[in-house]
């Protein structure tokens, strides 16, 4: 496994982050307040700090439809769609024709560049899962990023498996036999650092300089890195528009999205609430729980919270283990 | 440099698969992605073997599946790349929704479908129901009566994928088992004369062209699809000429002419069989069998299936004596009149209104036999049919009934 030698390398301030052009053009169809499109444009900040040139495969979803609308497009970098469920494997074509291209000396550019997979939580988890597990354990040089927005947004809020239990959505919608998705959310992140990958990492947009570390971690990582990043989604979530960041931030400081990496095996928390929120705070912002504050409801919340610390104390113990080992 | 291995055309004893891993080994892809699958497994371990030992500088990618190998190709093809894969029977079925996406993104994606019959049963045995299925998706579809004209077809099929005026994915078919792995007599090419009738691959467009960044694959909503469809459509009708031109540059280079059909002894013919595959050749065997006894059998085989040649069938058709046809479907077609070749007999008898007495035989589903006792019954049917004896549209060759 490649070594990561990143902590050299500094990104520059934020002043100088914001100046670089915008390479995901302003007039895309996504939502007000999408968590997405702030994803993205945090990750073309870290490339062209880096001089890195991207080269995307997206997977069918929101970012996909509303950045591409033929005679238009908010891409000015290559970038492909092919199906719903293959961005993995699209990418992984991409870089092998790079690869062929370099070796027979028909591609003459010295220009650093990086592929990356993009998919929601739906061709990320669910049906593009056996592309991106086949990708990853071939190690292939790209970095998936997965923009989690906990259910099938682009279609009209269906559930996922990447849905938190009691979620309200409109294929396990909360009706007088039911309180939403019964299942709790899937720990893709685990399940990638199962491939023994070089990276993987899971951000969120609210801690930004977090989220610019890993991704820069990703870059000047050789071989598949995988970084799952926290996207509000106020049309699915049920949220206010302009508290996307607020969401997220407390999705974070309830530990309910903890910011951790896994580099080379070694598993790291990278940010620790000193004093982390009860998981209401996440709760009641967003219109999808509303069920869960009905009087009566305490001990789905109770069941929430204790699913939260069970999976907080699972990856402390991860983290010293992996230290010891 | 690669080492170069065949210097001078050489005949051998060659399988199918032993063969079309030989031309892509010729043809040396940027890229390979690939899935095994009977009866298609060991051309790619013969071509893996390439890999391993250097023999092609190829970025060969194992996959998790045919899904992934056709999108792996997807990925490739739009980054410039020289992509080739190859699969079988439900291999096929599983690229299916990329298969569409190949074509309609006009890449140059060109893949061996060693054809096999589709589940359930589950059957490994050859049939064509795989290619028959896949039949709209935009992909050129050649097939290939015997290993040396897979090999042939390959090297071709190379040429027609990248012109300028095709830009379409082909495939190549041939039957499972009875070409795939019966050995034959081949006839390779130098390998340096293959490299040089291939030529170099120039893309329009490439994803790796980061100056120039390029838009694979978009939103096209109401008010755009059906005109790339429709170009799509253009785009097969250029590919009617261009497969023609490159048979015959084929022709001019190594001496063997491919067409979009091949007729044998049709140009007397009473009878006219019409067959897609390798029992094309058992048939020729029959035909000059009946011959002797005065019996006037012809043959047109299909090499072409997508753009169909209509105008080809008829007028082989409309130069002989022909009395009565007996077409020969590799394939079901489930509710409909007959099987899919028959089908497009009839389309091209509309194109040029003129009507033939014709019927159909299912035949070889799921690897069934079919031997000269059979075609010799399929013979003699289409002679009473010629008659004027009825007989049922659709006939079953070698079904226990």
């Amino acid at each position: 496994m490649a070594e990561v030698k990143t902590a050299e390398i500094k990104l520059p301030p934020l002043k100088k982050l914001t100046n670089y052009p915008e390479k995901l053009a302003p007039g895309h169809r996504l939502c007000a307040g999408c968590g997405a499109s702030i994803i993205i444009r945090q990750m073309y900040m870290v490339a062209n700090a880096l001089g890195y040139e991207l080269i995307w495969a997206n997977a069918t979803g929101c970012v996909e439809v509303c950045t591409s609308i033929y005679p238009y497009t908010s891409w000015k970098s290559p970038w492909i769609h092919s199906a719903f469920e293959n961005a993995a494997a699209t990418i992984a074509g991409v870089e092998a024709a790079y690869k062929a291209l370099k070796r027979k000396g028909k591609l003459p550019t010295d220009k650093k560049v990086k592929f990356v997979a993009l998919g929601g939580d739906g061709g990320t988890y669910d049906i593009g899962f056996q592309s991106l597990s086949g990708a990853l354990e071939r190690g292939h040089d790209f970095i998936y990023v997965c923009y989690d927005n906990e259910a099938y947004m682009n279609t009209g809020i269906q559930r996922s498996s990447a849905t938190p239990k009691y979620a309200n959505t409109t294929t396990q919608p909360v009706g007088s036999e039911s309180l939403g998705k019964p299942q709790h959310k899937k720990w893709m992140p685990e399940v990638a650092a199962a491939h023994g990958i070089p990276y993987v990492a899971q951000a969120a947009p609210s801690h930004w300089k977090d989220f610019m570390e890993k991704f820069k971690k990703a870059l000047l990582t050789e071989g598949p890195s995988f970084i799952n990043v926290f996207s509000v989604c106020p049309r699915g979530w049920r949220s206010k528009e302009e508290e996307g960041i607020l969401v997220t931030k407390l999705a974070v400081e309830t530990n309910y999205w903890p910011l951790f990496e896994v580099e080379n095996g070694k598993w790291r928390i990278t940010y620790r609430p000193k004093n982390p929120k009860p998981i209401e705070e996440f709760l009641k912002l967003q219109g999808r729980f509303k069920h869960l504050f009905k009087p009566g409801m305490e001990s789905k919340i109770k069941e929430l919270q204790d699913e939260v610390n069970r999976r907080w104390e699972w990856l402390n113990k991860l983290e010293q283990l992996s230290r010891e080992v | 440099m690669r080492p170069e291995v065949i210097k001078e055309v050489t005949y051998v004893p060659y399988s199918g698969n032993m063969a079309a891993a030989e031309a892509m080994r010729q043809i040396n892809p940027d890229v390979v992605a690939a899935y095994p699958i009977t009866p298609q497994t060991e051309l790619m371990q013969f071509f893996a073997d390439f890999v391993a030992n250097g023999l092609v500088d190829t970025e060969y990618i194992p996959v998790e599946s045919e899904h992934s190998a056709m999108s792996a190709c997807v990925g490739a093809a739009a980054a410039g790349a020289r992509a080739m894969t190859a699969t079988a029977g439900p291999g096929l079925a599983y690229m299916w929704e990329v298969l569409g996406i190949a074509s309609g993104m006009r890449l140059p994606v060109v893949m061996t479908v060693v054809n096999r019959a589709l589940s359930a049963p589950i059957n490994i045995h050859g049939d064509q129901s795989d290619m028959m299925g896949a039949r709209d998706q935009g992909w050129i579809m050649l097939f290939s009566e015997n290993a040396e004209e897979q090999y042939d077809n390959l090297i071709q099929a190379i040429k027609i994928a990248e012109d300028e005026r095709t830009r379409l994915p082909v495939m190549v078919g041939m039957d499972g088992f009875v070409v795939s792995h019966a050995i034959d007599r081949v006839r390779l090419l130098p390998d340096r004369a293959v490299e040089e009738f291939v030529g170099e691959n120039k893309p329009m467009y490439s994803l790796l062209d980061v100056d120039n960044p390029v838009t694979h694959g978009a939103v096209a909503m109401t008010d755009s699809y059906m005109e790339f469809k429709r170009q799509q459509r253009e785009a097969m009708l250029h590919a009617y000429k261009v497969i023609r031109e490159v048979g015959e540059a084929f022709a001019d280079v190594f001496g063997k002419k491919y067409e979009h059909i091949e007729t044998y002894k049709t140009d007397d013919a009473d009878y006219i069989l019409i067959i897609i595959g390798s029992t094309a050749g058992t048939a020729k065997a029959v035909i000059d069998k009946v011959r002797e006894k005065g019996v006037k059998v012809g043959l047109i085989k299909i090499r072409t299936f997508r753009p169909f040649p209509y105008y080809d069938v008829m007028d082989a058709i409309a130069a002989s004596n022909c009395k009565a046809i007996g077409v020969f479907d590799r394939a079901e077609t489930f509710g409909g009149a007959a099987g899919p070749l028959f089908g497009e007999v009839a389309t091209a008898m509309f194109l040029r209104n003129k009507h033939y007495p014709m019927i159909d035989f299912i035949y070889g589903l799921g690897g069934r036999d079919t031997n000269v006792n059979h075609i010799e019954e399929a013979i003699d049917k289409v002679m009473k049919l010629a008659a004027g004896e009825e007989i049922p549209l659709v006939n079953y060759l070698n079904l226990r009934e």
